[in-house]
């Protein structure tokens, strides 16, 4: 699916194993001569757990490779080692949790993909929209939410929220399959704020719902 | 083989063998102890067969400290030298305690300087960590006595929904108590690996845990011997115990309309909170019962419906619910996706919290191992886990938001909750006035917006901030929370290269400073157990770089003329020598030697190995195949 290609197919670089002292790929989990665990080194969330980079991700894919690394890595497997030992799994384990966690959430996932490329999406603080679409979809949606006054109301407008964000995910996709990074890139904004009223119109329903509890 | 050599943590040492790791619940109103050997779990019991250790102090005038049943019976008799349930005051400042105030059964020290709280008890002043810490002296000095071995390592089970203050306070108690703390693992996580283990479970799982003082809700992804937590939430006051203040309560106001209303003491506070746990005990397999309150000679009697605990309790259960419910919002989870609901703590026996549990989740719930014992059982097997090694792995959460204070008093999170830990999350901050060089940095707790809703957890000045413009400088505060969900912040300057790293220490922890004051004063000989773990410490990082060479030595030994093959033998024997008898300056002293005499080596090995690569040869001989893994 990818069309970005690893950056070089050259030996990959060596460095000396901080156990052993002997050459250890700059990549490797562990060193091949003393088996020591190595401190997790600059990658890429997808080549840390494995994976393909691209925007498809299958979930059982992802929580199948991140449990496989994490049953190797996690500081727990390591607690009767040294300290060294145990720092370094502390950190191989926070650079596996941050991948997951940023593979995991398709806009996270766009957002780094396009980063990746060279793009930058800021998906953490608000950007200016200038989508004329966008911003009065916004608007008639909260203009909705607002006006809805029973629970049921509510969970047509949550339910069309939910499935605005799942048909903006399959756009996405197809971008991604293209090359197309002018179009994920205002996909990637438009995913953000329909997450945004997704969840609003979530957090409105369940105050409906508990009320009548 | 030339040498003999061990795996670290085999180390030849003959008393290896008589020191164990144990599991221990901490528990507000009971503590359990278990082991596990090759997987299966033992709760260690007394001559008499209990398992539950009341988690109940008692101090006498004369300088003594009794715990657990016979701490109990001294309830009655010393009110004021006992302490229970101080396991509410983990973590907490005197003025969080305030807010319970009338509630708690302690005399509080309000002079006390800094900020955690201090009760008089006894004619002492002692601190909720000592307190905790006679506790686990107790639970260790049970575990030993059954099993005739050293305990000197455990893992301590903690409330998934414990904050940061709450679980250092918990981490320094098992050190004052001469205990390596394996791990923290939250309560609910341990229960559920206790199930998961037994039950063989794949799915997602509720553990719904209502122990004397506080709740939490987990829910938990069970794959193939991997237990992640999904999302977490409770609340760190709310209990069995607020059944009993509502009984007593009951109680007392009945009482007073007969007698006529006067002072109340403490001590009579905590007898009518005795007998009111009497009486939700007897309710939860009694339709009714009847009671006598006797205080200043006067007699009163109290008769109690389970329909009417059932009201009174009704408050607090219905408080669960609500959390449940938005736990499983958090996790995107509706009730009837939960494959199993597993109860964990005694007050789940109340047969009003089952009733409203079963219905929530539309099942009724899993109560096979029994609800007191099935942390300690879950903590002993990760503590096996940890020491022996294992098969499962836990992948916990944060139980809530860690936050930053930004102007206006409102709050920046930084690590959202329910975020998978270990986790590191950097932000960067600026200042806002020109020539600024110091910034105050307040870390929180919580999910409301504004600071003094969140719980503050710690605040330090980052110093020596070059002068700049307003907002030029680039500040990175890094937040690290690691395996056992404990905090540690770092501050940084970018733009310069300033660097400034501060971590810190809760505001209602201890100090260092108290730290080893009380080590120094307690019995456990702390100087000598802090230089033994030290001098472990040394040993397996001695043991380590043996190998380490020895496995270089097996692929890489032609490298070597027989001269200086001899010479690193010589430097490996020392090792291994001072490792089994010399003392922790010894052991360093041979270690770096051996890191000497294997320099070139070391340098002809990269010089070989970045060859061999420029050939095409590659050394990446353990390229990962993880997904290849069963």
């Amino acid at each position: 699916m990818s069309t970005h290609s690893d950056m070089s197919e050259a030996a990959p670089a060596l460095v000396p194993c901080w156990s052993c002292k002997g050459p250890v790929a700059s990549r490797a989990l562990f060193c091949s001569t003393c088996g020591a665990v190595q401190p997790p080194g600059q990658t890429d969330h997808f080549m840390r757990l494995g994976l393909m980079r691209g925007f498809d991700l299958e979930p059982d894919q992802l929580q199948k490779q991140y449990f496989g690394f994490q049953r190797r890595l996690h500081p727990d497997r390591f607690a009767t080692r040294s300290p060294k030992e145990r720092a370094l799994s502390q950190q191989q384990a926070t650079a596996l949790n941050e991948a997951y966690e940023v593979l995991k959430d398709p806009l996270r996932r766009a957002a780094y993909l396009l980063r990746l490329a060279g793009r930058v999406v800021n998906v953490e603080e608000a950007a200016t929209v200038n989508d004329p679409v966008l911003l009065m979809e916004a608007m008639e949606m909260r203009e909705a939410l607002e006006e809805a006054e029973t629970a049921d109301d509510v969970a047509e407008l949550s339910a069309k929220a939910e499935a605005d964000v799942a048909s903006c995910v399959r756009s996405l996709s197809k971008a991604f399959a293209a090359d197309d990074l002018d179009a994920a890139g205002s996909l990637t904004t438009r995913l953000k704020y329909l997450g945004k009223l997704a969840e609003e119109a979530k957090a409105r329903r369940i105050r409906l719902t508990r009320q009548g509890i | 083989m030339l040498l003999q050599i061990h795996e670290p943590g085999q180390t030849p040492n003959p008393h290896a063998n008589d020191k164990v790791a144990v599991g221990i619940d901490l528990g507000t109103t009971n503590s359990v102890v278990a082991i596990a050997r090759e997987g299966e779990a033992e709760v260690l019991r007394d001559a008499e067969g209990a398992g539950l250790i009341p988690s109940v102090v008692s101090y006498g005038d004369d300088g003594s400290v009794v715990v657990g049943r016979a701490a109990r019976r001294d309830l009655l008799g010393n009110p004021d030298g006992v302490v229970s349930s101080i396991k509410r005051l983990m973590g907490r400042g005197l003025t969080d305690v305030k807010s319970l105030a009338g509630t708690l059964p302690y005399e509080l020290d309000e002079a006390a300087e800094g900020g955690m709280v201090r009760l008089r008890v006894a004619g002492r002043t002692l601190t909720p960590v000592e307190i905790s810490a006679d506790i686990l002296r107790a639970v260790k000095a049970q575990a030993e006595e059954t099993l005739d071995k050293i305990v000197d390592r455990a893992v301590v089970t903690v409330p998934a929904y414990f904050d940061d203050a709450a679980r250092s306070a918990t981490k320094d108690a098992a050190k004052l108590a001469g205990l390596d703390v394996l791990r923290l693992v939250n309560e609910p996580t341990a229960a559920a690996l206790a199930y998961g283990l037994d039950n063989q479970a794949e799915g997602l799982y509720a553990v719904y845990d209502l122990g004397g003082g506080t709740f939490d809700i987990s829910l938990l992804q069970m794959e193939k011997g991997v237990f992640q937590v999904r999302a977490t939430g409770g609340d760190a006051a709310l209990g069995g115990d607020d059944f009993d203040h509502a009984i007593a309560e009951h109680f007392l106001a009945e009482r007073a309309a007969v007698v006529g209303q006067k002072a109340i003491t403490s001590a009579e506070v905590k007898q009518a909170l005795a007998t009111a746990r009497m009486a939700k005990e007897c309710l939860s397999s009694s339709p009714y019962g009847e009671w006598f309150i006797e205080m200043d000679g006067e007699t009163s009697k109290h008769r109690l419906e389970r329909e009417e605990f059932e009201t009174l309790a009704e408050p607090f259960v219905a408080r669960t619910i609500a959390i449940c419910q938005g736990v499983l919002e958090d996790a995107g989870v509706v009730p009837s996706e939960v494959k199993g609901v597993v109860l964990v703590g005694g007050s789940t026996r109340v047969p009003l919290v089952r009733k409203r549990v079963a219905g929530l989740f539309g099942q009724e719930p899993l109560a096979d191992i029994n609800p007191d014992e099935v942390v300690a059982v879950g903590a002993a097997l990760q503590a096996e886990a940890l020491t022996v090694g294992s098969d499962t792995l836990l992948l916990d959460v944060t139980p809530l938001s860690l936050g930053i204070e930004t102007m206006g008093s409102i709050v920046e999170k930084v690590i959202p909750r329910n975020t998978p830990i270990p986790v590191a999350m950097a932000q960067e901050f600026t200042t806002y006035q020109d020539g600024q060089d110091a910034m105050l940095i307040h870390v929180v707790q919580g999910e409301r917006e504004m600071v003094d809703q969140c719980r503050s957890l710690a605040r330090f000045v980052l110093t020596g901030i070059p002068s700049m413009t307003a907002g030029a400088a680039r500040i990175r505060v890094t937040f690290s929370v690691d395996a056992d969900g404990l905090l540690t912040v770092s501050a940084r300057e970018t733009v310069t290269g300033v660097e400034q790293e501060i971590s810190v220490k809760p505001s209602y922890g201890l100090t260092e400073d108290e730290m080893a004051n009380m080590l120094r004063d307690s019995m456990v000989h702390a100087r000598e157990d802090m230089e033994a773990r030290l001098l472990a410490e040394s040993r397996v990082e001695a043991v380590r770089s043996l190998l380490a060479v020895q496995a270089a030595l097996s692929v890489d030994q032609d490298l070597l003329s027989a001269d200086e093959l001899g010479v690193i033998h010589a430097a490996m024997a020392e090792v291994e020598r001072t490792s089994r008898e010399g003392d922790r300056a010894a052991v360093q002293a041979a270690a770096e030697a051996l890191e000497t005499a294997t320099k070139t080596f070391a340098e002809r090995r990269m010089d070989r190995g970045i060859r061999n690569a420029l050939a095409g040869v590659s050394v990446d001989r353990l390229n990962e195949t993880l997904a290849e893994e069963p």
